[in-house]
Formats: structure tokens, sequence, C-alpha cells
């Protein structure tokens, strides 16, 4: 940005020598809530450090990290990670399976076919699905989705991971169907014109032009989806139920690593004790995933994103 | 009198019905989420507008579900949004000012924008866990409504101060120019002629970011948020309980009547996030008009 203060040099050499006290604390406050941020970021990573530090002081990494049996409540217990890891990855995996292709799909719709009409239209009520909040979804997880699964698959439980995985997949769709529709706008039309005028049909054009072309702002969207899907927390409780799980079925109760988070929450667990240390544990691991994610999201955006003027 | 010997006409038409078919596909899948939505709010209201009457709006939690309401948690959501506002909205446009008028670009000016993303992406979850250690336990403000609140701005905050930095960035150089020219410092220009400019931007996005914390359920389980709350907040010390989580507390217990409040419940927060947003649409006509 340029800086239009530098260029006004006038009224700089008229209050040369004069210190406004009031401009000097206002832009010390401004600097401050700025700080903010940073130490936000510090203390989540700090916390997590330090109290992981002490869980792995009683726990050994090699139980947390492949250990086949999460039971931290109950004697013996047992501290392996896994089940949790899968019970997110079963949910992921399933809302990922759901939203990507149907998200494209809205989001081609929307910048290939869709007129100005009905774009006026369907954006908002897209970003109206984006902003109902996350209790909602796991509400009508419980009384619509799993009675209707019930109807086809009669044996499957009340708490079941097929259920949490299809409204979560419901949720992120909007996220992948408006950043996605983004990208694709951002391509030329002259690419498109291109293409049409030497006779490709709009199927044509979309799959093998539009798309390759914003490519890197359709994969950022489909990460950040499933960055939120990992991070999901009140539909997977309400939906999955509390059963670490280490199978391969989408019938039955699961838990999934923010679940677990809950489940410790809502008891009165104190503080200080193990159970209450592998809280930050899990939370620490969650943390590093999506982080990982975000990161590789916007390191896509920046590398491989094609400029057109 | 034909180009296109047969097999090619067939080929060319072909292409063309897998064009249609393709087209037909993205509309249908589309337009199945609007449906969607549909079937979401047709399922919620039937089974809780038979709850919502002004009984339930103002009687307290109850084990019996006739006699059950949301007052707490609607006068406990009440005072998160007001004080959520008064902490995030000042330290978030505060930042985006600062970021977009004062600072320097540069490594830390790189630094502070890659963080504020990837902050923006951390789970909610997170976020609560954080406010257990600090403001609950650390700083010893127990499961009150000011952990909630400190709580949800930092959660928020990323998303006011993304918001606010493009409202700021629409408004001309033009009117810095001119203001910086007849004298006025750099925080007179930005107080009397950048801010008013970015105002409607900037709200728009405050009250999105506001609905957002509204909605959060999890943070508020873990710094504990109580389910059963028979009393009224008096002040920020004072526990609490919210919207989203009377409402996890309903559905997540097996008896049908409780699983219907639930739904009423829900309502009510829709109707709460419907009013906020028609807030800031009129908000942003009205400013727009006058600015104009």
């Amino acid at each position: 940005m340029n800086d239009p203060a530098n260029n006004s040099g006038l009224s700089f050499s008229i209050h040369k020598g004069v210190t406004r006290w009031g401009e000097t604390g206002i832009k010390f406050w401004l600097r401050i809530c700025t700080a903010i941020s940073l130490f936000t970021t510090i203390a989540i990573v700090v916390l997590l450090l330090v109290e992981s530090f002490g869980f792995f002081r009683e726990v050994s990494p090699i139980e947390f990290f492949f250990g086949t049996r999460w039971v931290p409540l109950l004697k013996p217990s047992s501290y392996g990670v896994l089940p949790l890891l899968w019970g997110t990855m079963l949910i992921t995996v399933g809302a990922a399976v759901i939203a990507i292709p149907l998200g494209l799909a809205s989001a081609i719709y929307l910048s290939e076919y869709a007129n100005d009409q009905v774009r006026a239209w369907i954006k908002p009520v897209l970003e109206l699905l984006a902003g109902i909040p996350t209790v909602v979804y796991g509400y009508f997880a419980l009384t619509f989705v799993t009675p209707a699964l019930r109807s086809v698959i009669p044996d499957i439980q009340v708490f079941n991971a097929l259920s949490a995985a299809i409204v979560v997949g419901i949720m992120i769709l909007p996220t992948i169907a408006t950043l996605s529709d983004n990208a694709l706008r951002a391509v030329p039309v002259s690419l498109r014109q291109a293409a049409y005028a030497v006779g490709a049909t709009s199927y044509e054009v979309t799959t093998s032009i539009v798309v390759p072309a914003g490519l890197s702002g359709v994969m950022a969207s489909f990460l950040l989806a499933i960055s939120r899907a990992i991070g999901e927390t009140m539909a997977v409780t309400l939906a999955a139920g509390q059963t670490p799980n280490l199978d391969l079925t989408l019938l039955e109760s699961i838990q999934t690593m923010t679940a677990y988070i809950v489940q410790i929450s809502l008891g009165d667990t104190p503080s200080g004790g193990i159970a209450y240390q592998t809280l930050f544990a899990v939370a620490a691991v969650l943390f590093a995933i999506t982080l990982m994610i975000n990161v590789i999201s916007q390191w896509i955006l920046g590398r491989f994103r094609e400029v057109y003027d | 009198m034909a180009f296109l010997s047969e097999k090619e006409q067939k080929h060319l038409v072909n292409r063309h019905r897998k064009s249609k078919l393709f087209a037909l596909l993205c509309a249908f899948v589309t337009w199945s989420s609007v449906f969607l939505l549909g079937i979401l709010l047709v399922n919620i209201a039937m089974d809780g507008l038979g709850w919502l009457d002004w009984q339930f709006i103002t009687s307290f939690p109850s084990r019996i579900p006739a006699q059950a309401g949301i007052k707490s948690a609607l006068v406990g959501t009440l005072w998160l949004i007001v004080m959520i506002a008064f902490i995030a909205i000042p330290i978030g446009v505060s930042a985006a000012l600062y970021l977009e008028e004062f600072s320097k670009r540069g490594r830390l000016a790189t630094l502070i924008e890659v963080n504020i993303a990837n902050l923006s992406g951390v789970p909610s979850i997170v976020y609560g866990i954080l406010g257990l250690a600090i403001f609950v336990r650390f700083f010893g403000l127990e499961r009150s409504l000011i952990s909630g609140a400190l709580t949800m701005s930092l959660l928020i905050l990323p998303v006011i101060i993304i918001a606010s930095r493009e409202a700021i960035k629409t408004v001309p150089m033009s009117i810095r120019y001119a203001a910086l020219s007849l004298g006025a410092t750099r925080w007179q220009t930005t107080w009397s002629h950048v801010l008013p400019s970015a105002f409607p931007g900037i709200m728009t996005g405050v009250i999105l970011a506001l609905s957002r914390a509204i909605g959060e359920t999890a943070p508020l389980i873990l710094i504990g948020a109580a389910s059963y709350v028979a009393f009224l907040p008096k002040g920020p010390m004072d526990s609490f309980t919210a919207l989203p989580i009377q409402i996890y507390s309903w559905a997540s217990r097996p008896q049908v009547e409780f699983q219907e409040l639930a739904a009423a419940g829900i309502l009510v927060l829709l109707a709460v996030l419907l009013l906020m947003n028609a807030t800031a649409i009129y908000i942003r006509n009205k400013t727009e008009k006058r600015l104009k």
C-alpha cells in the first residue's frame, strides 16, 4: 500500500519536533490490538505443548500414538489415540465423499450455467446453510437422517457414523460450493470463448478448460472444508455417539477426537489429573492436523495460482 | 450434402447429449441443496412449533417438559452478544485499521497476516480449551459469562479482522489524500474519513461474525456453561447458560418431548440469528444511502 502521509511532506515539516501524544497513544493501542492475534497463537501452541508434555511423562508416546484402545476413564486404563483418530477419519472421509462431488457440481452450475437471477437466489441460500449452527445439524441427524436411514438399513444403531458423516457433508458443502464458484468465476471468459470457438461443448469447456484453470482455488476449498469437518464437534457428538471404535463400520457408534473432548468437559474433571491432561494431548493432535491442512491449502493457493490479466 | 460421415454425426450428437446431461446434473445437485434446506427447516418447525409459546420463552428449564422454557438460555445468549460485541469489535477493528493504515509492509506484517489466516482455521473447540486453561483456570474467572465472552471474542477476532480489512481496502485513496493535504494527522484521517467510509462493510462483517459466535456450542461447553440454570445472570461474573447449550442438552435426551423442546429452542436461536442478519442488511443499506 502506498504511503499518503509520507508523500505529504509539508504537514510533517510544520509539526517537526512536536510529539503528538494522542497520536502516539492511539498507535500504541492499535499495535496491542494487532498483537493479540499473535499472542493467541502463541498461547495455543505453548498451552498444548506444555500440557501434552505433562501427559507424556505419565504415558509413553508410543502407547499414545500406536495404542489401539482408548479407555482413559476406567481401570485398567489405556491411552491409544488411534480409535479417536479413526473415528475422526471415518467422518471426514464420509463427509468429503458426499460434499466434494456435490459441492463442485453446484459450483460449476453457479459459475457456468446459472443466470444472474438464479445466482441471486441460490448464493444466499448456500450462505444460510453455511450459517446454521452445528448443533442444529446434530439435531437434524438425530431426528431426521438416522430415522430415514433406519427405514433402509434396519440394524443401524441410534448413534452411528453414517448419519454424522452425512450431516457433516451437508455442512461443508456450502463452503466448497461458494469458494469453488469464486475460483471458477475468476477464470477469464476469453479462455471459454476460445474453446467454444473451436467447437467444444459446454461439458468439454468446463471439464478441460475451466476446472483445470481454477484448480488451485478448487483444491484449496476442498482442503478448507476437510479441515472444518475434522474440527466439527457438536453434530458429530450428537449423532455419532461416544464409543471409541477401531472397526471399519459406519453403522455403529464411534467417537471422534472432538466428541471425546466434549465428553470429558461435560463431566466435572478435576484439574491436573491425567484425564484432564488427555484433553490437551488430544487437542494437540487435532490442532496439528488442522493446522497442517490449512497451511497446505494456503500453499496451494499461493504456489499454483494461475494469474490472469 | 453431408459434411460428416454417419459415424462422425453420431459422435457429435453424443457429445452434445453428454453436455446437456451434465448441465442437468449440476442443476439438479444445486437445487437439491436448496430443497435440503427446506426439509431441514420444515422438519424442525414441525417438531418445535407446537411447543413454541410465551410460556416457553418466559420459563426456566424444568424436568417436566410442559413447564420447561428457555428464559435463562435466551438471556444468557443476549448477555453474550452484548459482551462479545464490546470486547471483540473495538479490538478487531483496531487491528484491521493498524494493518491497513499504519503498519509498514514487511516480514512482520506478512507473519501477522498468515497468522490471522491460520487462526481463522483453528477448530472452535481448541479455542474452548484455551479459554478453559487461561480465563477459567489461570485468571480464575470461573465458569462465568466473562470467561465465555472472552473465549468467543478470541474465536471471532480473526473473522472480524479479515472482514474489516476488506472493507477498509475499498475506501479510495483520494479520500485519504484529501484529508492529509488539509493537514490532518494520520489518525484524524483514519478516524474521521476512512472509518466512516468503511463503516457499512465493517458492520456487515462484524454482525456476521457475531452471529457465528451465537451459534457456537463447543467452546461454551468447554469453559463449563451449565445446562441447567434456573436463575438469570446479574453480572459478568455470574454463571450462565446459552441457547445452543440448552438445545444440546435437550437434544441429547432420549425422550421425544425433550427432542421437541430442542426443536423449539432451535427456532428461537434461528430467529435471533435472522434478526441479527436483518440488522446487518438494514445498517448496510441505510449507511450506504447516507454516504451517497
